[in-house]
């Protein structure tokens, strides 16, 4: 066994786990965090993206042994309080999602484009950055909407993007 | 997943003299090779040894001649490097079209080498670019480095440090992905060096990266891609599975090292 | 239409627990005292099984139970069901094998269940699986679709030469007539790709047992919980229905492959009697690869004969249909009746005959996929359609529109009596829409840079809202086809609606409390919808065949209509006027020619309190329930234009654009409805470009991850161009078509019709990848531009 801490989402968190317990398992069986997908074994459908040190990752792919020390925020973490996160609200006026599975991954994904390529985000870039998470059911044509408009918003709440 | 111990050593000695006492370890950079095969029960080291922690493995440096790159540098760092981009785009280029940007945030040119996959994309270029591969023991030339599939001149207990890249006149690197998994399905990086000019093709090769000797040859005459015209690579020694047969690939590092020359050209 | 009510692209309601994580699928639960099962699965396509010794595994650590086969039938475990009963052209009974939910002295495909054992976690469950020893004898496999009839393995005795049945379908010589009084004939082999379902949420079961109560419950990934509990029940023997409750709570997607029911659900809910604790099985991609239910696999012969006006006399249509190891739930129906009464398409033909031979192979079952038959016969008439037209010099538009039924009802000569449609005008909107007169230039400017740029068209129809339930049970149905709602209205005015119908994807909890808001004119806020679980619930056949809005609103609409006649009662005695003159309106009830009203609320407490009545008189309480079988199939049709460039170096495709307009009658949520037909072009994309499950010739899965079989990603798609045309539905009360499949079914057909048309021939089969695009390129005629209609 072995003894990790590490923050999630705000929250300081220790616990004594076997070394080869992914960080998503951690987070959905030892914290509860059900948000947090799992929908492919060879790190390609994106379901199971989270943010470590403020970056993507894909927490199937990372040990939670190897997040020891550093911070991570789910789909749970994101929002600020009651409020949506700008991303979460534009997924839902886009009709950004149907049957909800890869839309924690989806959201994580998009708010981490933002950080990296900034507000005004076109569809082609848009498209090409969704290389990692798979989506069935929307055929990505309002996800990719949701994600433009949820770009712009974040640009307009910088205070809701800091409580990140 | 089997069961392994967990070790994070915090500095390069101390990696090393973990991997020297245990017999079944394994080192892991990134993870996103090591960690997919250990999920699939493929591998099975009795201890995980973590270099996620030493800070002296991060890092590029630039020098008039050379941009070096540090083991443990992600994917996504070297892409987005302002040195790099400007001293080697195309190394810039390449390290934007591995794996997706959650891969790339974990991902690093150390494992990448290390691993020698034939389908990745690092050692086309550093077979073509002439680099330098740095390890815990000597550097070793990246024509001697690359032995094969998954094979690498690596010894037992040594570690990949660093890469060293030379910097080119020109280069470029044009991929063609493996339409379900993205990872090359060819691959030609195109450098035009001080001294000479290299094609390297990844993705391709039964035997893992390779430089095309032809291509260079006409390339060397007049760095153009017409020079390519006609020219097709010898399928012979080439990977043949469902998503491409020998013939098409061959036909593909064609067209890519086409691509490559008049991307180069162009900067 | 008001804000929230019928026609507005209303926000979903279930949106907000999903993009805050907070949604809850099954494997989201977790159980008191909960073990987990892990399956030995085989890794051979066909063989017998000598021997299994499980007696190491039982003796590792923190392993609470190890089954096979053996067991199961110990206790009288029923196998697996087939629940439509085909019959061959010479009048026998399908031939179906059994289907144990562990093998029994025999495995049938890669993946086939072996063992399962059940410990404390899935890493002691899998490292005890590993000591499982064995011994199998193995068998030729068969593989190939063309090639299992006749093979010399029989995949089942009972099918000595793998033929399930041979059926066929409309007049054989009518056809030949029509075939030789052609002018001309048009002739086509196609390959209809077997495809992986991969909704992103995998397949997962919690089973569960009370001693006290003798009760089972299980979570299960379903799209129709009753109809899992039924089989469960009655054919397998699991339970009596009244001591097993199923829940399907937030599924992540189906596209029909959960619709079936599987050995694993089956094993959870009899092991957590066996162990006496909570047994949990989760998918992981690679089992969902080898053991969900494929769709699609058919290899045809088809053709079209065709007068010296370019009109349809006949078609004439031969397929052999794969239906993998075993017969899964529907698996009979789908090549069957949901396949050849649409070879009419929207066309005008008066002859059409059609046979299938269903064939076993070594591989997974084959079962409905997203269309299930109608994308298959989509596929089979547009682009015989398409060649046609390129083979008599014909404007493919033109030739459709000629061709087009104008005057409804129409019956086929295959079964189907279409009730309304106007294909022409979807034709003339789509081409607007598509830009098909400026399509030449765009071609030529192609050319100029060295790309191939093709456009094609797909009018497809589909059968949906699935069904009569006399007519289904007349074609083989083991169930009827209906659907089940009830209404129960609080004493406050708040509304729970419990239907039958399951939303995975779909919105229901948004569509169907819009239909409770328009027609009560209360806010759509106090609108609750209840579904997925058995206990709730009290009966309801399920979502799949684009029904929920055709049949499962119908049957809400209909026990809508009871509550508000039943409030008018109740608003009768409490205004003290007579029934009959009572109105209902915006969500009041009031008396004719005055100003005495009550609201909707304010009558449904009259009718807790009864104050204002006898029980003599009226039943207290609000509270109604509607079973609504439909008197027709639903016709939804379209037409739907691709247009993509060919990189004839590289075999690269690029689709440029499309464009669908659908006629899917009466519209709730135009938001949702779009929704559902880009998630259905893309699939569709993906069967005609990407995505293909390719077994070696010993029956391994080589397509077994999506490192290898390749799925629609954003970046292979464009934003697409949708449109709507409305012909209401006459046979249901809301005139709803449905909507969740037209992508899927179009797609193929527009997509190949315009990938032939870039590269000038006809050679190419899905999926049609870049190697594939790249050697057909090689033949591929220097492009001329096409006229436009």
């Amino acid at each position: 066994m072995s003894s990790v801490s590490l923050t999630v989402n705000g929250k300081a968190v220790t616990a004594e786990i076997e070394p080869r317990t992914l960080l998503v398992q951690f987070l959905r069986e030892h914290l509860r965090l059900t948000g947090t997908h799992v929908g492919c074994d060879t790190s390609q459908c994106g379901a199971c993206v989270v943010h470590l040190d403020g970056e993507a990752v894909k927490a199937c792919t990372v040990l939670a042994v190897q997040a020891d020390g550093r911070q991570v925020t789910t789909i749970e973490g994101l929002a600020a309080g009651g409020d949506l996160h700008p991303m979460q609200a534009a997924f839902r006026e886009h009709h950004g999602l149907q049957c909800g599975y890869c839309t924690p991954g989806m959201i994580m994904t998009a708010v981490d484009l933002v950080r990296r390529k900034g507000h005004a985000l076109d569809e082609t870039t848009i498209r090409h950055e969704l290389e990692g998470n798979l989506c069935r059911c929307t055929g990505y044509h309002n996800i990719v909407k949701a994600i433009a408009a949820g770009a712009t918003a974040m640009g307009q709440a910088p205070a809701r993007q800091a409580a990140e | 997943m089997y069961a392994f111990d967990y070790h994070r050593p915090a500095t390069l000695k101390e990696a090393l003299s973990l991997v020297a006492k245990q017999e079944d370890a394994k080192i892991v950079a990134g993870g996103h090779t090591l960690i997919p095969t250990m999920k699939q029960r493929l591998a099975a080291p009795g201890h995980l040894i973590d270099l996620g922690r030493i800070p002296d493995l991060v890092g590029i440096e630039r020098t008039p001649r050379a941009v070096t790159i540090g083991a443990m540098t992600t994917h996504g760092a070297v892409a987005e490097s302002a040195d790099v981009k400007e001293a080697i785009p195309a190394l810039s280029e390449l390290a934007a079209l591995i794996g997706d940007p959650a891969v790339r945030h974990r991902g690093t040119i150390g494992g990448s080498v290390a691993n020698n996959d034939p389908s990745a994309d690092y050692p086309a270029a550093c077979l073509a670019l002439g680099a330098t591969i740095i390890t815990s023991k000597r550097r070793i030339p990246a024509e001697e480095y690359f032995r094969g599939l998954f094979e690498t001149a690596l010894e037992d207990g040594e570690i990949v440090t660093g890469v060293s890249f030379p910097i080119p006149h020109k280069a470029a690197y044009e991929k063609f992905r493996n339409p379900a998994s993205r990872y090359a399905l060819v691959g030609v990086f195109v450098a035009k060096r001080p001294s000479d000019i290299r094609v390297a093709v990844t993705g391709a090769g039964s035997n893992g990266v390779f430089r095309w000797a032809e291509a260079e040859e006409a390339l060397a005459k007049r760095f153009s891609a017409k020079s390519l015209d006609g020219l097709k690579a010898p399928a012979d020694d080439l990977i043949g599975d469902l998503h491409a047969d020998a013939e098409y690939r061959a036909h593909l590092i064609g067209v890519m090292a086409r691509r490559a020359v008049q991307a180069a050209t162009e900067r | 239409m008001t804000a929230s009510g019928i026609g507005a692209p209303v926000r979903r309601k279930e949106d907000q627990r999903f993009i805050t994580g907070k949604g809850r699928y099954v494997d989201d639960f977790n159980r008191p005292g909960q073990a987990h099962a892990y399956f030995l699965r085989s890794p051979h396509a066909h063989a017998t099984i000598r021997s299994i010794d499980a007696a190491a595994a039982r003796a590792m650590p923190g392993v609470l139970g190890v089954f096979t086969g053996e067991d199961l039938a110990a206790d009288k475990v029923g196998n697996l069901i087939c629940g439509w009963m085909i019959h061959s052209k010479d009048g026998s009974p399908m031939k179906a094998g059994p289907h144990p939910a562990l093998a029994q002295g025999k495995v049938r495909y890669v993946g086939d269940h072996v063992a399962v054992v059940v410990a404390e976690s899935l890493a002691k469950a899998r490292d005890a699986a590993e000591a499982i020893t064995v011994e199998y004898d193995l068998l030729p496999a068969v593989v190939e679709t063309a090639k299992a009839q006749g093979a010399a393995t029989a995949v089942h005795e009972v099918a000595p030469d793998n033929v399930v049945f041979n059926w066929h379908l409309g007049d054989k010589g009518a056809v030949d007539s029509a075939f030789a009084r052609a002018k001309h004939v048009t002739t086509l082999d196609l390959v209809n790709n077997r495809l992986v379902p991969n909704p992103i949420e995998p397949r997962a079961a919690i089973g569960e047992y009370d001693e006290a109560e003798e009760q089972f419950t299980l979570y299960t990934t379903s799209q129709n919980p009753h109809v899992a509990r039924l089989v469960l029940s009655a054919f397998i023997g699991i339970a009596p229905e009244n001591k097993l409750r199923v829940v399907a709570p937030d599924v992540g997607g189906g596209f029909g492959s959960k619709i079936f029911i599987y050995a694993e659900e089956t094993v959870c809910v009899w092991a957590a009697k066996k162990v006496g604790r909570p047994v949990k099985w989760t998918s992981d991609r690679t089992e969902a690869f080898l053991a969900d239910a494929h769709g699609r696999d058919h290899v045809t012969h088809a053709e079209m004969a065709l007068d010296e006006n370019g009109r349809i006399l006949g078609l004439r249509v031969h397929t052999v249909a794969n239906l993998g190891a075993y017969l899964s739930t529907f698996a009979s129906s789908v090549p069957t009746y949901l396949y050849a009464p649409l070879l009419s398409g929207q066309y005008n033909i008066p002859a059409i005959y059609c046979e299938v031979d269903g064939v076993y192979t070594n591989t997974a079952p084959v079962d409905a996929y997203r269309g299930a038959g109608r994308p298959e016969a989509t596929f089979v008439i547009e682009r015989l359609v398409e060649v046609a037209a390129r083979q008599t010099g014909q404007d493919p538009a033109r030739f459709r529109r000629r061709n087009y039924i104008k005057s409804f009802p129409h019956q086929t000569p295959v079964i189907m009596n279409y009730d309304v449609g106007d294909y022409g005008a979807s034709l003339d909107k789509a081409l607007e829409a598509a830009d098909y007169k400026h399509f030449p230039k765009r071609r030529r400017e192609s050319a100029r840079r060295g790309k191939l740029r093709g456009i094609g068209f797909s009018s497809y129809i589909e059968a949906c809202g699935i069904a009569p339930s006399q007519a289904v049970g007349a074609l083989g149905a083991g169930v009827g086809l209906w659907e089940s709602a009830e209404v129960r209205v609080n004493p406050t005015g708040s509304i729970e609606v419990l239907t039958g119908s399951h939303s995975h994807g779909q919105g229901h909890e948004t569509t169907f409390a819009q239909l409770v808001a328009d027609r009560l004119g209360v806010p759509i806020e106090s609108v609750n919808i209840v579904h997925g679980d058995t206990d709730k619930v009290q009966f309801g056949m399920g979502t799949y065949g684009s029904r929920s809005g055709a049949v499962g609103m119908s049957a809400i609409a209909k026990a809508l209509d009871k509550v508000i006649a039943k409030g008018r009662k109740v608003a009768a005695y409490a205004l003290e006027a007579g029934e009959g003159d009572i109105e209902f309106k915006d969500g009041r009830f009031s008396v004719a020619g005055t100003d005495r009203s009550l609201a909707f609320g304010e009558v449904a407490l009259q009718a807790y309190i009864a104050h204002k009545f006898t029980g003599a008189e009226l039943e207290p309480g609000l509270k109604e329930g509607a079973f609504y079988d439909p008197t027709n199939f639903t016709f939804p049709a379209g037409m739907h234009i691709c247009e993509l460039e060919v990189d004839p170096d590289t075999g690269h495709v690029t689709i440029e654009r499309f464009t669908a307009v659908d006629d899917f009658g009466t519209i709730i949520n135009p938001m949702i409805v779009e929704g559902q037909v880009h998630g259905g072009i893309a699939q569709g994309v993906g069967q005609a470009l990407f995505e293909g499950a390719v077994y070696d010739a010993e029956g391994q899965l080589v397509t077994a991850s999506f490192m290898d079989y390749r799925m629609p990603r954003a970046a292979d798609l464009p934003s697409f161009e949708v449109g709507m045309t409305v012909t209401p539905c006459p046979s249901n009360p809301l005139g709803i078509k449905g909507c969740g499949e037209a992508g899927a079914i179009a797609a193929p057909a527009a997509v190949m019709n315009a990938l032939t048309d870039a590269l000038g021939h006809e050679n190419i089969a899905m999926p049609a990848t870049p190697l594939a695009v790249w050697r057909a390129a090689q033949r591929a005629r220097q492009p001329q531009p096409i006229a436009a209609e």
